[in-house]
């Protein structure tokens, strides 16, 4: 019960960075009980995707053939499977969008309690979980009270492994009830293209819900308009429909890499921090200081954005 | 055909707040409707005036939820069920494997076509709840969905499902399922003066658990929260002292010396 198993993630063609950050994750939960860690990588080219992962700490790394994507009944069924063959004690999956597809799923199945999107993990007689709440304003600590656990992490909040190992790669046939599989991925479509790339620009001004009401727009469209900007958004502006798709910053939009970040109104919810984290300088107005966006920011101005905003536009003209 | 809405009342903390023992101290709490539920609802609602469909919902939640859950109902959700009962107001933690048990319970009630859940509660942010419940219900499921078009005949749904990097997947999910509903899948709407009108005298029942044929043990969790606290400001942002006008002058300043803008 002292094992890890950590089933990799991967997509059209190759693995995704968390699969990398799983062995990290995994390697640390393994070592609390001198157990070893397992890696399983189902579908696609398991066999390449092995020897990318064949990294220090890992133990055993298992393929297996599942078809080219992911597809969660396949993944349900072959994690389950390979869980009962190793019987380890931690299984150790990815938050992200097709982890949510099927973590739960497993953790059901096995009769295994799971708790999602851990930033931190301590497995060392009791397990405890570390996660956020309430939009990331607090962290809470999860006791899990079982010998065998699920937890799924958090992209990018373990380090991803890089040192080459030599774990052994053996084949894993699993038994797949074609029966039991009632849904078919049939394509994948990019929604986020158009005339704008706000991956390419080097001044975004950036807004998210500070701003209310669609009719605040127009106070920022002055602003870009005075600094020859380049407009974006975080997730709510386009589910409000204020602005395309192809303005969105952030997990499931671009991400970006600009030389100053204007984030107006933006919280920094984590989903977002995904997209922009990586620019040069990040500035944030906001009327909260605790704001997560604080967190990242070299310059901010605690102060509201509709008394701020207008008085910028004066000052640059 | 019948569509069954889990929706849930969250707590949202205000941005100056207390811990209280384990949780945020309740006067800095603001309850509503989950945002994901939202759309969930409307997507239902919009199934409802395509065709023929009864869309109920269902929410374990205290007397206080009956607010948020008429909200619902005046969006054009038929009927409501609320379950709760003293065993569950004694428990601290529902874990989403609990709730997909109890809400298991309610399915087997109700027999609907097609779940619809949100993709997680903005409080606690597990985004299980969904999955778990159809792996109990042995129904389909899609998680992260955004984008829906059901075709009753064929006895599938057509989704979009919201993949990282603005990249999503087509995918044909067969019926019975349980779909959880990303925000921006459509646009939830206004309640109107005669569907607030209306709610009032749609059903809402209270259920409890011996009434869905549970009893307390169902409650039994392995999960337990210890502590929660604030966890430390990494911030080292310089911050700009003064009026509005000043901060912009300072920021301005800053724009030019960093070369994007002019001046």
């Amino acid at each position: 019960m002292s094992d890890v198993l950590a089933v990799a993630e991967h997509r059209q063609g190759e693995l995704r960075d968390v699969s990398f950050e799983l062995v990290t994750a995994g390697r640390q939960i393994a070592d609390q009980q001198g157990g070893e860690l397992h890696l399983a990588v189902i579908g696609g080219d398991a066999e390449t995707f092995a020897t990318e992962l064949n990294l220090d700490g890992v133990s055993v790394i298992h393929t297996v053939d599942a078809g080219e994507e992911f597809n969660h009944d396949v993944y349900t069924q072959v994690t389950e499977q390979l869980f009962e063959e190793l019987q380890p004690g931690t299984l150790l999956l990815p938050n992200s969008v097709n982890g949510l597809d099927y973590a739960p799923a497993v953790a059901s199945r096995l009769d295994v309690p799971l708790v999602t999107d851990a930033i931190g993990i301590e497995r060392d007689g009791e397990t405890e979980v570390t996660r956020e709440m309430y939009g990331s304003k607090v962290e809470t600590t999860i006791e899990i009270d079982s010998d065998a656990v699920a937890v799924s992490i958090r992209p990018a909040e373990w380090a991803a492994a890089e040192a080459a190992g030599d774990a052994d790669v053996q084949a894993f046939d699993a038994d797949i009830d074609e029966s039991a599989v009632g849904s078919t991925v049939t394509g994948f479509e990019e929604v986020a293209g158009g005339d704008v790339d706000i991956s390419e620009a080097e001044f975004l001004v950036s807004i998210g819900r500070g701003i209310e009401e669609e009719d605040n727009l127009p106070l920022i469209e002055d602003l870009v308009e005075a600094t020859d900007a380049t407009l974006s958004s975080s997730r709510p502006i386009v589910d409000n429909g204020w602005l395309p798709k192809n303005r969105q910053v952030g997990q499931s939009g671009k991400v970006v890499t600009p030389d100053v970040y204007l984030a107006i109104g933006i919280s920094g919810a984590v989903q977002h921090v995904a997209g922009m984290k990586g620019s040069d300088t990040i500035v944030a107005i906001n009327t909260d200081p605790n704001a997560p966006i604080m967190d990242l920011a070299d310059y901010a101005i605690v102060d509201d954005l509709f008394d701020v905003v207008p008085q910028l536009i004066d000052a640059l003209e | 055909m019948k569509i069954l809405v889990t929706v849930k009342e969250v707590a949202e903390a205000e941005d100056d707040f207390e811990i209280d023992g384990l949780d945020i101290d309740d006067r800095y709490l603001e309850y509503d409707l989950n945002e994901w539920d939202e759309y969930a609802i409307e997507e239902a609602v919009q199934i409802k005036e395509d065709g023929e469909c009864d869309v109920v919902s269902v929410t374990i939640g205290p007397e206080r939820a009956e607010e948020t859950i008429r909200m619902a109902l005046a969006k054009g959700v038929d009927r409501a069920i609320r379950v709760w009962d003293d065993d569950i107001a004694a428990t601290d933690t529902l874990d989403p494997a609990t709730k997909a048990d109890v809400l298991a319970a309610v399915v087997a009630e109700e027999d609907p076509d097609l779940v619809l859940t949100g993709v997680q509660a903005g409080d606690d942010s597990f985004g299980a709840t969904g999955v778990a419940l159809a792996e109990t219900i042995g129904f389909e499921w899609g998680a992260v969905v955004n984008a829906l078009d059901l075709d009753a005949d064929a006895g599938v749904g057509n989704v979009h499902r919201e993949l990282e990097g603005g990249i999503e997947e087509l995918t044909e999910i067969q019926l019975p399922a349980v779909l959880t509903i990303q925000t921006g899948i459509n646009e939830p709407r206004y309640a109107s003066l005669r569907g607030i009108r209306q709610a009032q005298s749609k059903p809402l029942d209270v259920s409890t658990l011996s009434d869905l044929g549970l009893d307390a043990e169902a409650l039994e969790s392995p999960l337990r929260r210890t502590a929660m606290y604030e966890p430390e400001s990494e911030s080292d942002a310089v911050v700009f002292e003064g009026s509005p006008e000043e901060t912009a002058v300072e920021l301005a300043d800053l724009l030019r010396d960093a070369g994007v803008v002019e001046g």
